[in-house]
């Protein structure tokens, strides 16, 4: 049994951004078990100060490459709540159906490309390609029609283009939507085969109770909007987001961390999972009783089982989606005017590691106060919480064999760590 | 794996990883790639690590000393060295942060804590090392990249356009954004992209740098006539070009 123990991961890979695991066990007793990030800090909230409205969506969505719709999204509500902008019934399914499209290119590329390769005994997506060619080709299928699902609307997926205050710059053809709706349904083989890999995989059986939050409706598995609700009861609106994440700093991080009724907290695909599992699509459903998922886990490796729900859950949404706006046919509308140019506002929305809050106050069209609050920076105390009991579990593991616990752990929670180095503490005054 | 493929390795420093992830998108159509190149490095995407590379692809901005030994071991390494996307090729939206105090913009993030973290001004990794090509954007151009690097691997320069964003308007028989009430920065913005933002209905934001001796003076006229005041000049110019509009201004 290994007594002293140090491990020292620098820049772990296969997450987005720079963050380092770091171990120290003596004589048997945990001195030291973090996750530092040392991302360079970005500053996005300082950077918004003073920016026409209309310009805000377009920069913020510049802080994550992979989810830069829902960065969008969220912006454009914020500022939308903060104007007494109402948009129209088409523009919310539109939108919908984009973040359908960035929850499946996000959940796709981690469970595939990320968590995959652990599961199957590989490093990378690209030596998997040597030994499994056919599962990294129908990853980068079904990613292919997310991410041109994405570009039908936005323009592009990474940082999309037509998303405004209000509405849309440009909306998609029926044509276009026709031929998606045609791929999402033929996607529905490789839903089947997806869940079948998965059910194919050991994941590690760890267990720690704790809390977890989502964003929740009456009507539906909430993606944008609602109000936050807790696996420890209760619910609050969104402008009272600051008393559930209650951000604080830590020396060895750029990211704030986070806490609400326990220590520490989670958010993402399992937390919406356990909050919202009564509202999903009956497929989705299905793919849960097959994979053995319940409400009552709490083993954070099943965070991309619940990841898997959710791919087959947006695939089928989206098709139901495509339909409702073929239904009715796509209208040509300007976006939804503002009713004033000073106010405050609170979006949120559910991005694929999250909830995502962002509360901006806007004078006379311009930005005059901004704070972001992102979901891998809510989820870093919880992440630190389940290292520390894992640790002294594992003892008598090897470090090659602790290490690899750790990654995977780290990994589970699909941390997009330049989204959170720089979204940290703002007063709003 | 064939040790006569170049081996190609990415890096990343302060960004958003949108370009790398355009580059893992564009597998999707072009799975050939893999047969023409070794990749040795690519943190995001996996976890085999080697230093033995020729061509870097760097990502995101210098914006702390540290990263300088970063960027000079690359340098040292590399045959090679691209600019990969506004980030590292102009300084991108980080280089929003130069027009202000950095001391104001830390306290506003960090608050009392503001000390503790490494940050400098937003700055090109070509104001640090030398850089043989650069791919530019905001996120890069999937076709753009698969050009360049077939470019470099047969031993040539990528061909980055040096003319406007509006000559692709006119081949894509786009309409003018101004004529629809929209303000564009396309008239000296390097063109490459397609024009895909005012093809989408947004003016350009010149995420791909600023052409070779543009009108600066003549493009702020025809702003202000459309109805933008300075801050909104400022604001829309200040986007993504902040680092190169402080130089054209010392220059002019």
């Amino acid at each position: 049994m290994s007594q002293t123990l140090q491990i020292d991961v620098h820049h772990i890979t296969r997450v987005e951004g720079h963050g380092n695991i770091v171990v120290d066990v003596r004589k048997g007793k945990l001195e030291k078990c973090d996750l530092e990030i040392v991302e360079a800090p970005r500053f996005f909230e300082a950077m918004l100060l003073g920016r026409p409205y209309d310009q805000a969506s377009h920069l913020s969505s510049r802080i994550c490459g992979i989810c830069a719709v829902t960065h969008a999204t969220t912006s454009l509500r914020a500022v939308e709540k903060a104007l007494g902008v109402e948009p129209s019934k088409q523009t919310k399914r539109l939108r919908k159906l984009n973040l359908f499209g960035e929850m499946l290119d996000s959940h796709i590329l981690h469970v595939y490309m990320l968590v995959a390769p652990d599961l199957l005994g590989v490093q990378s997506v690209i030596s998997l390609a040597q030994t499994d060619i056919h599962v990294v080709e129908r990853a980068l299928r079904m990613k292919n029609v997310a991410g041109d699902l994405c570009a039908a609307i936005g323009g592009r997926h990474t940082h999309p283009i037509a998303m405004a205050v209000g509405g849309f710059t440009h909306l998609p053809s029926a044509d276009v939507l026709e031929s998606l709706c045609e791929r999402l349904e033929a996607m529905r083989t490789d839903l089947d085969d997806t869940v079948e890999l998965i059910q194919g995989c050991q994941l590690p059986g760890f267990e720690r109770e704790t809390e977890y939050l989502a964003l929740h409706t009456e009507e539906e598995y909430c993606f944008i909007d609602g109000e936050i609700t807790s696996t420890e009861g209760g619910s609050w609106p969104l402008e009272e987001y600051r008393s559930m994440t209650n951000e604080h700093m830590v020396d060895h991080s750029t990211a704030k961390h986070a806490r609400h009724q326990r220590q520490s907290f989670m958010v993402g695909a399992l937390a919406r999972y356990k909050l919202n599992h009564d509202k999903l699509h009956p497929n989705a459903k299905a793919a849960a009783a097959a994979l053995g998922l319940t409400p009552g886990c709490v083993n954070p490796y099943m965070i991309s089982v619940a990841q898997v729900i959710e791919i087959v859950h947006c695939t089928e949404c989206a098709i139901s989606l495509i339909k409702q706006l073929l239904d009715q046919g796509i209208m040509p509308e300007d976006p939804a005017p503002a009713a004033r140019s000073s106010g405050e506002g609170v979006g949120a929305c559910e991005a694929p590691r999250g909830t995502l809050y962002h509360h901006y106050k806007i004078k006379d069209g311009l930005v005059s106060a901004a704070n972001c609050v992102i979901p891998t920076a809510q989820n870093l105390a919880n992440i630190e919480g389940d290292m520390r009991a894992l640790v002294p579990q594992q003892l008598g593991c090897t470090p090659d064999e602790m290490t690899m616990s750790l990654e995977m752990l780290v990994r589970a929670y699909d941390p997009c760590i330049s989204c959170s180095a720089h979204m940290i503490n703002v007063k709003c005054v | 794996m064939s040790s006569t493929k170049p081996k190609i390795a990415f890096f990343d420093f302060a960004g958003c990883e949108g370009c790398q992830l355009t580059v893992l998108d564009l597998l999707q159509s072009h799975m050939d790639l893999l047969n023409a190149v070794e990749i040795v490095q690519f943190r995001e995407a996996m976890s085999e690590r080697n230093q033995d590379y020729q061509i870097a692809l760097v990502e995101g901005s210098y914006t702390r000393p540290s990263d300088e030994v970063r960027l000079q071991a690359i340098r040292d390494q590399a045959q090679i060295v691209v600019a990969l996307g506004a980030c590292a090729h102009l300084g991108g939206v980080n280089a929003i942060r130069n027009a202000h105090r950095l001391e104001e913009i830390k306290t506003y993030v960090y608050g009392e804590k503001a000390d503790v973290y490494e940050s400098a001004s937003a700055r090109p990794i070509s104001d640090f090392i030398q850089v043989d090509a650069f791919i530019p954007g905001c996120p890069i151009d999937r076709d753009e990249f698969v050009r360049a690097v077939k470019s470099l691997l047969q031993g040539n320069v990528p061909d980055i356009p040096d003319y406007p964003v509006c000559v692709e308007c006119k081949l894509r028989e786009t309409g003018c954004v101004f004529l629809f009430g929209k303000t564009c920065l396309g008239p000296i913005t390097r063109a490459g992209c397609g024009a895909i933002c005012p093809s989408f209905g947004v003016g350009c934001e010149g995420c791909r740098g600023l052409i070779p001796h543009p009108n600066m003076a003549s493009l702020r006229e025809v702003l202000s006539e459309n109805g933008l005041n300075e801050t909104s000049i400022q604001a829309k110019m200040g986007l993504f070009l902040t680092n190169q509009i402080a130089t054209s201004d010392m220059e002019a």
